[in-house]
């Protein structure tokens, strides 16, 4: 059998605390996950357990305590750089203000050395693609919350990344804008099915959308708790999949596992 | 339209209150002894317009002129790279910028104007001296935005472009240059004006050729009239240098968002 897209073993990520010295923030402890070739899986859980770490673990962003990265059969070695086979979409905006639409798109091209010209095409192609053909002048500044993620996600997808990690990207989005853009993702991820690992707190989005849901613990000491196969046939749409009786069942089973973490989560964050 | 009348207005009555004040004879002297005492302190508005035609028509300012904005624009070209560069390697460098700190801090509260008998004995009375010291004035300014600018590029930006495989070189150029740009941008109306008192001062302090010698030359002979043409003449460039400053700012910084106004119909 050939190797998974991304594997994490065993990670623990360690954070120093600043202010009481030698005593550490253990964010996430033992965790071992997995993403198959042209699985979409999803990782939910609380608030603030670590979800974004664990991400940035599998980016090659940050360095795990201990623990290792493998990508494709090969260890991600810790001072050798990001992981250069994944694309990462923020939580955050991560578009450059000062760049257009156009120029956002093409940086990683850019980045790589690809010609100008074809860059540009290839550019403008992605922007049709995206449903923003047209707006390429624009300034991020100049576009709706929407718009800008529909960007984000043309600037990741033109490097046609053979693992997609997406921490929270729909998140800043209100309810029908999101429902467009996961559809619109589902659709664009059916063209050559990459290996997904897509991070959110909102258990809907991520039974909607994914092959695979991951629940977390609680943090600190984060890890995986619960492990789910959705079989929900595809092509999906996520607005009309919600009302279905598997859909239902699988969030029932899946809330079952996760509300506990929730409640205590909710309950620490209380006392603090 | 209405705005522009109003400030022609203010500006005509100040000039008119300067002439009925200090025009000898014109109303009783209230506060010299004699009469002509006002103007020989405050210029006569005319005189001063007198002095500044001549200056146009003989074209006797121009040289003056030219080493007054020639020792500007060199100082704030070579102070705005110096403080660009630094700023970029200091702010990248955090060992480098906890060593340097201290000098840093040190030579900010310094008050540089003094280091203008330095530079008149090491650099000559030429050009050179008053660069030097325009130097040391947009130096730091320029320095401190830019290192604010690239301290404060949000991480996420960062580590986008590291995802979309930027190396060190291309993340310099594509997040931390642009980044600081637009703090620069910010402190350069500020910094035309300390590398144009740079040149000034300079020049006052001892030099051959300048407005700021000219000013000197005048009050050496109590000519006050003179002495307030070249203060008018270099009020009018300051102005006219902020004012390119704010065009080209004007042009690269487009994609900076702008409080949007709708059109009325």
């Amino acid at each position: 059998m050939s190797a998974p897209a991304l594997e994490l073993a065993d990670i623990t990520c360690r954070f120093a605390d600043r202010e009481r010295r030698g005593e550490a923030y253990v964010a996430v402890a033992n965790a071992t996950l997995t993403v198959g070739r042209g699985e979409f899986v999803s990782v939910v859980g609380p608030t603030g357990c670590g979800k974004s770490t664990l991400l940035n673990v599998a980016a090659g962003l940050l360095a795990p305590s201990s623990g290792s990265v493998s990508v494709f059969g090969e260890k991600l070695l810790a001072n050798a750089g990001v992981n250069r086979r994944a694309g990462y979409m923020f939580q955050a905006d991560a578009l450059m203000p000062w760049r257009t639409g156009i120029a956002n798109v093409v940086a990683g091209l850019e980045f790589r050395g690809v010609p100008p010209a074809e860059a540009t095409q290839r550019g403008e192609e992605w922007l049709r693609r995206v449903g923003l053909a047209g707006f390429g002048h624009r300034y991020p500044h100049q576009m709706s919350g929407g718009m800008r993620k529909r960007l984000a996600l043309a600037q990741t997808l033109i490097l046609s990344p053979d693992i997609l990690l997406m921490d929270e990207p729909f998140s800043a989005l209100d309810v029908q804008t999101r429902q467009l853009m996961e559809n619109e993702l589902l659709a664009l991820w059916a063209v050559d099915r990459k290996s997904v690992l897509f991070i959110t707190h909102d258990l809907e989005e991520a039974i909607a959308l994914s092959d695979r849901v991951i629940v977390l613990s609680a943090g600190p000491g984060t890890h995986p708790i619960g492990d789910f196969r959705i079989d929900l046939p595809r092509p999906r749409d996520v607005s009309e999949i919600r009302m279905t009786p598997d859909f239902l069942a699988l969030h029932k089973k899946i809330w079952g596992a996760m509300k506990e973490e929730v409640l205590k989560a909710y309950a620490r964050q209380k006392v603090a | 339209m209405r705005l522009r009348s109003l400030q022609i207005g203010i500006f005509a009555l100040l000039v008119a209150a300067w002439y009925l004040l200090t025009a000898p004879n014109l109303i009783p002297a209230f506060y010299f002894e004699q009469d002509n005492r006002a103007a020989f302190f405050f210029g006569e508005p005319q005189k001063v317009f007198a002095v500044i035609l001549d200056w146009f028509m003989t074209g006797e300012i121009f040289v003056h002129l030219g080493v007054t904005l020639l020792e500007t624009l060199l100082g704030f070209v070579i102070g705005a790279v110096f403080g660009l560069g630094i700023g970029l390697w200091l702010a990248l460098s955090p060992t480098a910028s906890a060593v340097t700190e201290p000098y840093i801090k040190g030579f900010n509260s310094m008050p540089r104007v003094v280091l203008a008998p330095i530079f008149a004995v090491w650099f000559g009375l030429g050009i050179w001296s008053k660069v030097a010291l325009g130097v040391t004035l947009v130096f730091f300014v320029v320095f401190f935005n830019v290192y604010q600018g690239v301290r404060e590029v949000s991480p996420t930006l960062i580590a986008n472009a590291r995802m979309l495989g930027a190396t060190q070189r291309q993340l310099l150029r594509a997040i931390y240059l642009p980044s600081a740009m637009s703090w620069v941008f910010a402190s350069l109306h500020n910094a035309v004006g300390l590398a144009f008192v740079g040149a000034v001062v300079g020049e006052y302090l001892g030099s051959a050729q300048g407005v700021g010698y000219l000013i000197l030359q005048a009050e050496g002979t109590f000519d006050i009239n003179t002495v307030f043409a070249g203060i008018v003449v270099l009020t009018a460039f300051a102005l006219v240098l902020d004012g390119v400053v704010g065009a080209v700012e004007g042009r690269l910084m487009t994609w900076q968002p702008r409080t949007s106004e709708t059109e009325k119909i």
